[in-house]
């Protein structure tokens, strides 16, 4: 495990950090905001990595579980983020979801049903499905620690 | 009655810049209705549904629509809308104030420069195919730099000339499956098109979207978060059929 972490681990980092940074000037978060969104969503995508190579089960299920911590990790920071800088918290949870959220998934569901492979569409499409409802989840959960902490610190 | 029409005025505008720019259904309606009793009408019903909005005062049996067309991306004006919303509520500024600096919100916030959205529409492109990969030949890095960059200029400009939402889409993603098959024929050693093309789409992919309609689905909005997936769905269709469009050619 820290062979990993010192190999794939802070690559993986490293390429979170600049995909949500440049996902952030895309979208034109403001410039004080993009390099603590980058490291939001550097936090989330290696938790989601992390979880992918320890988890000893099917893919679907490495996919489910990996995007819903990944998404309250990414939740729970935003959350601070936000308080800290004092801006809203999409500033910081929309860039950062850049690596989870299923875009790439659902372009190859097209992809593959317009090419006639269904078989592989369908595959894709339940991913995109499991993905985005784990992700809504996950910031349920993240919305409900960031109440309770904030009731317990005041 | 003239404050009554600067409020209804203004509350509406500051919805549908937040609509307008990427936020959720809930912060609208939440942002709203704090504008409403912060401007002295605690008892405003605001309605939002993800194409129009309405505002009205039972009290003073007055309302107002306003229809929202266009849904893009823009944070710096959610954030902008939320420090003024703020400073309101503080009594920093009055209402005039308020609707005043709402309207220059809305016509223009600072934005980053073209050639900061090329260089970052690479470095969203070139990590991501990294990351989800694993391919990282110099083949694949430059190629894809150059399909996730000109694909992008493409949807940008696009829509800018034309603002026809899908085309633009369609268009990048066609140039990302041109650009991927040139590729193909001209890069030496090994290449990776299927790995050059899922990182290329990143930048337009509608992954965000799809997110927010089950979020919003989520939190009750049972119109409004089916109509966000049915405009994701659209624009996936459109990238997913540009890239099909060159792929037969392999």
């Amino acid at each position: 495990m820290g062979h990993w972490i010192l190999t794939t681990g802070i690559l993986q980092l490293v390429l979170a950090y600049f995909a949500t940074a440049g996902f952030g000037v895309l979208l034109n978060i403001p410039r004080r905001a993009l390099n603590l969104s980058g490291w939001v969503g550097a936090a989330g995508w290696l938790t989601y990595e992390f979880l992918y190579f320890l988890l000893p089960t099917s893919i679907n299920v490495k996919l489910a579980v990996g995007n819903l911590i990944a998404a309250v990790v990414i939740g729970v920071a935003s959350g601070l983020a936000a308080h800290y800088k004092h801006m809203p918290m999409i500033i910081f949870n929309i860039p950062s979801l850049v690596p989870l959220v299923p875009g790439g998934q659902s372009y190859r569901v097209v992809r593959n049903l317009v090419t006639g492979h269904p078989h592989v569409a369908s595959e894709y499409l339940a991913q995109v499905v499991i993905i985005a409802g784990v992700i809504a989840i996950g910031f349920l959960i993240a919305e409900f620690i960031n109440r309770v902490t904030w009731r317990l610190i005041h | 009655m003239e404050q009554t029409n600067v409020m209804l005025q203004a509350t509406l505008l500051a919805g549908a810049i937040l609509l307008e720019n990427g936020a959720e259904i809930e912060r609208v309606e939440d942002t709203m209705q704090r504008i409403a009793t912060n401007a002295g009408y605690p008892d405003a019903q605001i309605f939002v549904l993800l194409t129009g909005i309405t505002v009205s005062l039972p009290e003073a049996a007055t309302s107002q629509v306003r229809a929202i067309h266009r849904r893009g991306m823009d944070l710096e004006k959610v954030d902008q809308v939320n420090t003024l919303s703020r400073r309101f509520a503080a009594h920093d500024i009055d209402l005039t104030q308020f609707a005043t600096q709402l309207d220059q919100v809305n016509q223009a916030v600072p934005t980053f420069p073209f050639s900061w959205l090329l260089i970052a529409s690479a470095v969203v492109s070139v990590p991501l195919m990294v990351a989800f990969t694993g391919h990282a030949t110099p083949a694949d890095l430059v190629t894809c730099a150059l399909a996730g960059t000109l694909g992008f200029s493409t949807y940008y400009w696009v829509n800018r000339l034309g603002s026809i939402r899908f085309l633009s889409e369609f268009m990048g993603a066609l140039i990302i499956g041109l650009i991927t098959l040139i590729g193909e024929h001209v890069a030496p050693g090994s290449y990776h098109p299927d790995a050059i093309i899922i990182g290329a789409v990143m930048p337009l992919v509608p992954g965000v979207a799809i997110t927010n309609a089950v979020r919003d689905t989520m939190t009750g909005n049972l119109l409004s978060g089916p109509a966000r997936a049915i405009e994701a769905i659209l624009s996936a269709c459109a990238i997913g059929v540009g890239i099909a469009l060159t792929s037969f050619f392999y």
